[in-house]
């Protein structure tokens, strides 16, 4: 494709592209894995460039403008708090939070992931359960952080079950999903061979849904990521996190550690996205 | 209403019969059944003497419609898909062999998707055949290609057919593909599916492509699709 004009690449169709897919699920799953391969040097530049941008704009509105760090930190007093020593003070935080949504997470999806491969196995059952799960996705689970905290103390456990109960719910939503999508002709192929109904699961059933089961656990994993956060700025444990920080400092109005520990945050999610992008490559390309 | 109505067919061991029949008329459904993969409501299919009441995967060999890989498998993981199943070691050698006769050698590694439609119905064959079967059981497995990938895998199969002697029960919708592979061509005619008469083809083997364009071949086409279209009365006035 090297010699063709770059004015005419989007005319000729190719076809190492794959064909297009009908789309499966709530979310489109394809936008996860569609970069093919690395992107081009202008593109990342032009990626660098925004960014800078964007920093430098904000920068200078903000410098010029006068507004006081309390009213919105300055990008590079958030940056230059951020590689201070402030990140080592922050390491316990940054643990406690990661220990509630690594935990919560562990939980609730390994839950949402049988429940799911369970109920797919009887119609009528998921037809029952599926407005209660449906509920759950939309409840906003860090609201029952209080109260746990009132029942079960000041340890991790409140914060740990609010990230369960609202990742599991996306795990199993999506997980469901996939887990309908039966292909009748690739299950007769295992029984014709003699598959065992656990083989056809794990053979068949299992990788046509690990796609959507990956979807899921990305979802599942911001949500509950947002809500160890959310869990910990209403009512943190004694360990206290990066939610509580955010509250501590936004009440003394320390807005460059406000903003540097918003920065630890994003740093966080944009991680989770990476992994389960990398993830998605490796055990679910064949979809994309 | 039934899908198939005393249907009696008998195949005998090597032979490669088609059944042949429009859509509806309960071909795929005899298959199916054959293959133990559907359960008759009444009716008994025997193979050997001993009857049909499940999948058979030491005897039977199922080739599907389309050509049925998994796409998160490469071309060799689906060819050892049904190894893992039967929990043995996968036979490396006659895997080799058989890509190498249908010129799949050096594809191991592509994933279905990067495979023609032709290459991936071979690579179907070649799943089927490293299980060594002693029945084949082909549920149209060449519909879905082009007019000229149809005839290289016609003649393809009947090479194998040759090679391996196989017992090879074929069904199609094309009456040129069921004369052109078969000793006999059972035809059925639908609602309800039944028998509307078999012909034995009498043509020499080995086949090729250009004797479905003699005079005799081109007649007997003729004959099979009015037996068809009048819903096996023709066939029984020729008698």
């Amino acid at each position: 494709m090297s010699e063709v004009p770059q004015e005419l690449r989007d005319e000729i169709p190719s076809f190492e592209k794959p064909p297009a897919r009908e789309q499966q699920g709530p979310i489109d799953w394809s936008a996860l894995t569609s970069f093919q391969g690395a992107r081009s040097a202008l593109e990342i530049a032009v990626l660098l460039g925004l960014f800078a941008a964007i920093f430098f704009l904000l920068q200078g509105i903000l410098t010029w403008t006068n507004t006081p760090a309390y009213v919105f930190p300055k990008p590079i007093d958030t940056v230059r708090t951020f590689f201070d020593d402030f990140t080592s003070t922050e390491i316990h935080a940054l643990k406690v939070t990661c220990i509630e949504f690594l935990s919560g997470l562990a939980i609730g999806s390994t839950v949402g992931l049988v429940l799911a491969a369970l109920l797919t196995l009887k119609p009528f059952a998921e037809k029952i359960i599926a407005p209660y799960v449906l509920i759950m996705v939309t409840t906003p689970m860090l609201a029952f952080v209080p109260f746990l905290r009132l029942k079960m103390g000041f340890g991790l456990w409140p914060i740990i079950i609010a990230v369960a109960l609202a990742s599991g719910p996306m795990v199993m939503i999506n997980s469901a999903t996939g887990f309908r999508r039966t292909d009748l002709a690739k299950i007769a192929l295992a029984r014709s061979y003699g598959a065992s109904t656990f083989q056809i699961f794990a053979k068949i059933r299992f990788p046509l849904a690990l796609p959507m089961i990956i979807v899921g656990f990305m979802v599942g994993s911001i949500f509950g990521l947002l809500t160890a956060i959310g869990g910990e700025m209403v009512a943190a444990s004694e360990q206290g996190g990066l939610g509580k920080d955010l509250v501590y400092y936004s009440s003394l109005a320390r807005m460059p550690e406000f903003g540097a520990t918003i920065l630890i945050i994003a740093i966080l999610g944009v991680l989770i996205y990476v992994v389960f992008y990398f993830i998605g490559k490796r055990w679910a390309s064949w979809e994309a | 209403m039934h899908a198939l109505e005393s249907v009696s067919i008998d195949v005998r061991d090597g032979e490669l019969v088609c059944i042949l029949g429009p859509s509806g008329c309960g071909k795929t459904t005899l298959l199916w059944a054959m293959s133990g993969l559907h359960r008759l409501t009444r009716g008994q299919i025997l193979l050997d003497g001993s009857r049909i009441n499940g999948p058979r995967p030491q005897e039977i060999g199922m080739i599907f419609q389309d050509a049925n890989l998994l796409p998160w498998r490469n071309l060799l993981q689906n060819l050892e898909f049904p190894f893992e199943i039967k929990r043995r070691k996968p036979d490396r050698e006659r895997i080799a062999n058989l890509l190498e006769a249908t010129g799949l050698a050096g594809f191991e590694d592509a994933s279905p998707r990067e495979l023609s439609g032709g290459m991936q119905q071979r690579a179907s064959i070649v799943r089927a055949l490293a299980q060594d079967p002693s029945v084949l059981l082909m549920d149209e497995p060449f519909g879905a290609l082009d007019a000229f990938t149809r005839d290289e895998m016609n003649l393809l199969l009947l090479r194998l057919w040759r090679e391996t002697d196989k017992t090879i029960v074929f069904v199609t919708h094309n009456i040129t593909e069921a004369i052109f592979l078969a000793d006999r061509v059972i035809v059925m005619t639908p609602r309800p599916g039944r028998v509307a008469h078999v012909y034995d083809i009498d043509l020499p083997r080995p086949r090729t492509i250009d004797m479905t364009f003699e005079p005799g071949f081109i007649s007997l086409i003729q004959e099979i699709k009015l037996t068809v279209e009048s819903g096996g009365r023709h066939a029984v006035e020729v008698e």
